[in-house]
C-alpha cells in the first residue's frame, strides 16, 4: 500500500509540480503570480492539516468522493489527492532551481532561432533542467516515501497504520518497530542511491 | 519585465499574454466560483459558523493553547536536537572509523525511517516500559520522534557546514600547533554555525509542521487537535480548518522569511568584511546546506 500510494503520488505530482514551474516562468504575470502564491502556501501548512481536510473537509462536507463507492478506495485517493497537491510545490522548487542551472546561453539562442516560450521550455530548457534536478528530486521522492506515512491519519491502511495496530496487540514492540524501520530504509537507501547513480549519468557535461 | 526564456513581448505578443491573463482568470475564476457555489450550498458559508473566530473565547479555549503546544513541541525539539546533532555530525567527521561508521549508521538509520512511525513507536515505548504520566506521554513522544529525526538531519548539515569551509582553514590551525578539538571548538565551529543559520531556521519550519502529525496520531493536544474540539464545539468544520491553516501559514511564513534574510545578511556582511570565506564559497554555502537538505527534510 505504501509503494502504491507513493508511485501514484509521484506521478501525479510531477506533472502538476512541471506545470506549475512552467506558470511561475511563464511570460504571463498573472500565471506567475498564481505559481508563486501556491507554492508559498501549500508549502506552509502541514501535510498532516491538508491529509485530514481532505477527509473531514472535502469527503464529509462537500462530498466529494473521487468517484469511489467503497470508503476505502475513497480515502486511498483522496490521500493521493493531498500527496500530489503538497509535494508539487516541492517539485516545482526543485524543477525551477533546475531551469535556473542551464546557461543563458542555452535559451538565448533558442530564441535567437525563433523559437516561442512553450518551444523554448519543452525542446530546449526543461529536457537539461530535469537532468540536473534529479538529485534534488530523488530526495523529494525520498520524503514523498516517509510522507505516505500521514495517510495513517486518514485510515488509509499503509504501514503506519498497520504498525500502529500491529504495536498496539502484540507483545514485542521493539522487534514489530524495528521490522518497520528496516522496511523503510530497504525502500528509501537504494532509491537514493540509484537515482543518484543516475543523475551522474545523465548530467549535462559542461 | 524580461526574461531570457522570452522576448520582450511586442505589441503582438502583448496582445496574445493579455488573451492568455484573461482566459487564466476566467479558469480561476470558474474554479472560485464553483467552490464558493459548493460552499453556499452546504451552507458553509453563513456568518455564524465564522463568527466564533471573533470571540476571544474561541482564541483563548482553544486555539492560542494549541498554537502554545505546537510551539512548545518545536522549541522543545529544536533545543535538544541541536547538541545531539552537531555531536553526530563532528563525530562523521571523525578520524577513527570507530567514531565515524557507528555514528553514519545512526544518522542515515533514523534519517530514512519516517517521523510518524518514530513518533508511534515512541508513544508506546513510554507507555509500556516508563511511567511517564498519560497526560504527558503525547508530548514526550512527539519531543522524541522529533528530536531523533532531525538531530540527523541537524548532523547532515553540520557536516556540510564544516565541509563548506575551506581547507586552508583547517590547515592553518594545524601550522599554528592547535590540536584537532581545539581546531574544531575554536577555528571550524564559530565559522561554520553562521553559515549554517539560515538552514536551521528551516529546519525549525518542518518541525513546526511535524508536530500536527503528534496531534492527529497520538493525541498531542497541538493546533490541528485542538481544531477538532473547537469544531465539534461550534460545528464549523471548514472555517476551522481555513483558520488554522492560515495560523500556519503565518507562523511558517515568518520563519521563512526569517531564514532568507538571515542568508542574505550573512551573505552581504561576509563580502563586506571579505575575511572569512571566499566569494564563490559564500555562493556555494547556500547550496551546500540549503539546496542540498532543504528539499529532502523539509518535504
Amino acid at each position: 500500500m505504501t509503494v502504491k500510494l507513493t508511485v501514484i503520488s509521484a506521478l501525479g505530482s510531477l506533472v502538476w509540480g512541471t506545470l506549475l514551474a512552467a506558470m511561475r516562468v511563464s511570460p504571463v504575470p498573472l500565471m506567475r503570480g498564481f505559481g508563486t502564491a501556491y507554492v508559498n502556501i501549500v508549502r506552509n501548512i502541514p501535510l498532516t492539516v491538508i491529509i485530514v481536510f481532505n477527509s473531514l473537509g472535502l469527503a464529509d462536507i462537500f462530498g466529494v468522493t473521487m468517484g469511489a463507492t467503497d470508503f476505502k478506495i475513497q480515502g486511498f485517493r483522496l490521500a493521493v489527492l493531498g500527496f500530489v497537491a503538497y509535494t508539487a510545490a516541492f517539485v516545482c522548487e526543485a524543477v525551477r532551481s533546475g531551469i535556473n542551472t542551464v546557461p543563458l546561453g542555452q535559451a538565448e539562442a533558442a530564441r535567437a532561432i525563433g523559437l516561442s516560450f512553450s518551444q523554448t521550455l519543452r525542446l530546449i530548457v526543461l529536457p537539461q533542467a530535469f537532468r540536473s534536478v534529479i538529485g534534488p528530486l530523488a530526495n523529494v521522492l525520498i520524503a514523498l516515501t516517509k510522507n505516505t506515512t500521514v495517510a495513517a491519519a486518514i485510515g488509509v491502511a499503509e504501514a503506519a497504520a498497520l504498525m500502529k495496530t500491529m504495536i498496539e496487540n502484540e507483545a514485542q514492540t521493539l522487534l514489530i518497530g524495528a521490522v518497520f524501520a528496516l522496511g523503510f530504509v530497504v525502500l528509501t537507501l537504494p532509491t537514493g542511491l540509484i537515482l543518484g547513480w543516475l543523475g551522474k549519468r545523465l548530467a549535462v557535461k559542461r | 519585465m524580461s526574461s531570457v526564456l522570452y522576448d520582450t513581448p511586442g505589441p503582438r505578443a502583448k496582445r496574445r499574454n493579455v488573451v492568455l491573463s484573461v482566459v487564466f482568470v476566467l479558469l480561476l475564476g470558474l474554479l472560485l466560483w464553483w467552490v464558493w457555489q459548493k460552499m453556499d450550498d452546504k451552507g458553509q458559508l453563513k456568518w455564524s459558523l465564522w463568527q466564533p473566530f471573533t470571540t476571544s473565547e474561541a482564541w483563548t479555549t482553544y486555539l492560542l493553547p494549541g498554537l502554545g503546544n505546537t510551539l512548545k513541541a518545536a522549541a522543545l525539539s529544536m533545543v535538544i536536537a541541536l547538541p545531539l546533532g552537531a555531536f553526530f555530525g563532528i563525530a562523521r567527521l571523525s578520524d577513527h572509523r570507530w567514531v565515524r561508521g557507528p555514528a553514519g549508521v545512526v544518522v542515515e538509520f533514523f534519517r530514512s525511517i519516517p517521523v510518524l512511525l518514530l513518533m508511534l513507536f515512541a508513544n508506546e515505548f513510554f507507555a509500556r516500559s516508563t511511567n511517564v504520566t498519560t497526560e504527558d506521554r503525547p508530548l514526550y513522544a512527539v519531543v522524541t520522534g522529533l528530536v531523533l529525526y532531525n538531530a540527523s538531519v541537524l548532523a547532515e548539515v553540520v557536516r556540510a557546514g564544516i565541509l563548506a569551509l575551506p581547507r586552508g582553514q583547517t590547515e592553518a590551525a594545524y601550522a599554528i600547533g592547535l590540536r584537532k578539538g581545539q581546531t574544531m571548538t575554536s577555528i571550524l565551529l564559530p565559522q561554520a554555525v553562521t553559515a549554517m543559520l539560515p538552514a536551521i531556521v528551516s529546519q525549525l519550519v518542518v518541525i513546526v509542521k511535524d508536530t500536527a502529525l503528534g496531534g492527529v496520531m497520538i493525541g498531542y493536544t497541538e493546533l490541528l487537535n485542538a481544531r477538532s474540539t473547537f469544531a465539534a464545539n461550534y460545528a464549523n468544520v471548514i472555517p476551522s480548518f481555513i483558520g488554522v491553516a492560515i495560523i500556519f501559514i503565518v507562523v511558517n511564513f515568518i520563519l521563512t522569511s526569517f531564514a532568507s534574510w538571515l542568508e542574505g545578511r550573512l551573505r552581504r556582511s561576509k563580502r563586506s568584511t571579505g575575511a572569512v570565506l571566499s566569494e564563490d564559497q559564500v555562493e556555494m554555502n547556500p547550496a551546500a546546506v540549503g539546496g542540498g537538505f532543504g528539499t529532502g527534510a523539509s518535504v
